[in-house]
């Protein structure tokens, strides 16, 4: 291939990798750069260079290590609890019956609702404690009410993703139903095997890269989750339900400590970078096996 | 199981059809104990909000949403086809970094792209966020593009490259309409993410640039709690998505599978 001939065929490629590439790389590369400094906004004699001070001061701090767990609790309770309602789902409509359409428009609308408006209605018209219509549902079977978002802040916070995310799952889970071929599943009802047996020797492992998918997108974006936390409990009572994006943003915007928040930021790239790795390289094996 | 089906479907949706009620009630009625089923509807909330400025910020998000989805788009076709028809060299490492953009958690960025927006004076500023979101949602296209783009059967382009068509030529006359629906589910897509987006429009906006999400939390926060009147602006401020998302189910649906749907 001639030189001319590779940059024609590289030339669509390069504004979006350019533009890509500065947008997204070079304030990282100035995160690493903050993250090397003691400066906090709060102190006149601040923003001295401190070499990796910052990051042993993370190993130490508690509350690092708690909204990481949180982080973690957070993301996999989601997309768990998200894909297994998904599946449910779309079991329930890969069928034909009356309005069927009109129940596939109820239960992909959560996921439409700005996040925001979710979780403030999440928050306070669901969970409230004295007129939430959470509260009032349970004590119709004689529960007593719950302070949900005080007592149960992570339950409050997964409840409210899991509402939001569930359809993301289920229209992934149903894209994967119908490609399904149906002389398959034809060929396992004449040989007699029961739905239980079809549906995990036959149909799962033709869901897997949907689902695998779903997994990988889901955790991308729930990993990431700010708008719930912040507006439903604040990462309350105290620093119970703060996952790490909103610590540290709580470390940047209300502490002003900009030197141990771009620190907690490189942190939370590298271990993402090392769990994405393993995680992609799934999903392109099983890409690839298909293309 | 069909009513099994539709007890769920209630139950599930059940939140929404609360949240248009209670921006239908007086608010004496929105916030009370036991909850009220029958009350007598009123468009006072809506038009509290409609009359509290919701205008300017819906302005901005439509002009946000809007350039970075064009942009995106204009981005990320060209690219796709040059990483799925034309592949150039380590297809999938460019793949993979384009995916890996998203990973990067958006808190390790938001500090420097503060102080660099300070600098330049783009701070409240309407654009930044057109090239923030542009930026986010670009690598979710690519990929999505590159996978429409692979349905492509071989021989249409052999006879296009053929016949002498240039790469403008060949997108705009053969491939884009091949590709329609998939540019709409992406389209779709990069809309949902973009007008949904809280965090930069929360950190990086102020008096003059501030998006409906902003809006809905100022409605909250400014003069003690109005549940009905914040339910209404909840409506009015994810009606646009959900329409939308109603109405382009399927592209939806092939858009969310990354056209793994044939």
């Amino acid at each position: 291939m001639s030189k001319a001939e590779g940059w024609r065929r590289r030339g669509p490629l390069l504004p979006a990798l350019i533009f890509t590439i500065v947008i997204t790389q070079l304030p990282f590369l100035v995160t690493i750069w903050y993250s090397l400094r003691n400066w906090n906004l709060l102190r006149p004699d601040g923003n001295q260079f401190t070499g990796l001070q910052n990051y042993v001061d993370i190993f130490m701090d508690s509350t690092f290590r708690s909204s990481a767990l949180n982080s973690i609790v957070i993301t996999l309770g989601c997309v768990f609890f998200a894909m297994i309602l998904g599946i449910i789902f779309a079991l329930l409509l890969d069928r034909k019956f009356r309005g069927q359409g009109v129940v596939r428009t109820m239960l992909i609308t959560p996921f439409l609702i700005m996040p925001v408006a979710g979780a403030t209605l999440w928050s306070i018209s669901m969970l409230n404690p004295s007129f939430g219509l959470v509260n009032w549902a349970i004590s119709l079977v004689g529960i007593p009410p719950v302070d949900w978002t005080a007592s149960h802040p992570i339950i409050s916070i997964l409840m409210a993703l899991v509402w939001q995310w569930t359809p993301f799952t289920m229209l992934l889970v149903l894209a994967g139903l119908q490609s399904q071929p149906k002389d398959v599943l034809e060929a396992a009802q004449i040989d007699g095997a029961s739905w239980t047996k079809t549906f995990v020797w036959v149909t799962l492992p033709q869901l897997r890269r949907y689902i695998e998918l779903g997994v990988l997108l889901g955790t991308i974006y729930v990993v990431n989750t700010f708008d719930q936390i912040y507006l439903m409990t604040a990462g309350g009572p105290g620093t119970a339900s703060a996952n790490l994006p909103f610590y540290i943003y709580q470390r940047a915007f209300l502490g002003f400590d900009i030197g141990q928040a771009a620190a907690m930021g490189v942190v939370v790239v590298i271990a993402t970078i090392i769990i994405a790795t393993f995680a992609l390289r799934l999903i392109f094996r099983s890409f690839d096996a298909k293309d | 199981m069909t009513t099994v089906t539709w007890l769920l479907a209630f139950v599930f949706f059940a939140p929404v059809i609360w949240l248009v009620m209670t921006a239908f009630k007086p608010e004496s009625a929105a916030a009370s104990n036991p909850p009220v089923f029958f009350f007598v509807p009123t468009f006072e909330q809506f038009e509290a909000v409609l009359s509290n400025g919701a205008g300017a910020y819906f302005l901005n998000s439509l002009i946000a949403t809007g350039v970075s989805t064009i942009l995106v788009v204009l981005l990320a076709v060209p690219a796709a086809y040059a990483v799925s028809i034309r592949p150039v060299k380590k297809t999938s490492d460019v793949l993979f970094f384009f995916i890996s953009t998203k990973m990067l958690p958006v808190v390790a960025v938001i500090m420097p792209i503060y102080v660099i927006a300070g600098q330049l004076k783009v701070l409240d500023n309407i654009g930044t966020l057109v090239i923030l979101y542009t930026a986010m949602n670009l690598p979710i296209a690519v990929w999505m593009m590159r996978s429409f783009f692979q349905e492509v059967p071989a021989e249409v382009l052999e006879a296009a490259s053929m016949d002498g068509a240039g790469l403008i030529k060949t997108l705009r006359t053969i491939l884009i309409p091949m590709v329609t629906p998939g540019l709409a589910a992406t389209a779709l897509i990069c809309v949902i993410f973009a007008w949904n987006e809280f965090f930069f429009a929360l950190n990086l906006t102020a008096a003059n640039a501030s998006t409906v999400p902003v809006f809905l939390v100022s409605q909250m926060t400014s003069e003690g709690l109005f549940l009905a009147k914040l339910s209404a602006a909840s409506v009015l401020a994810s009606l646009p998505v959900v329409i939308a998302g109603w109405v382009a189910q399927k592209q939806l649906v092939r858009g969310l599978s990354m056209g793994a749907v044939k």
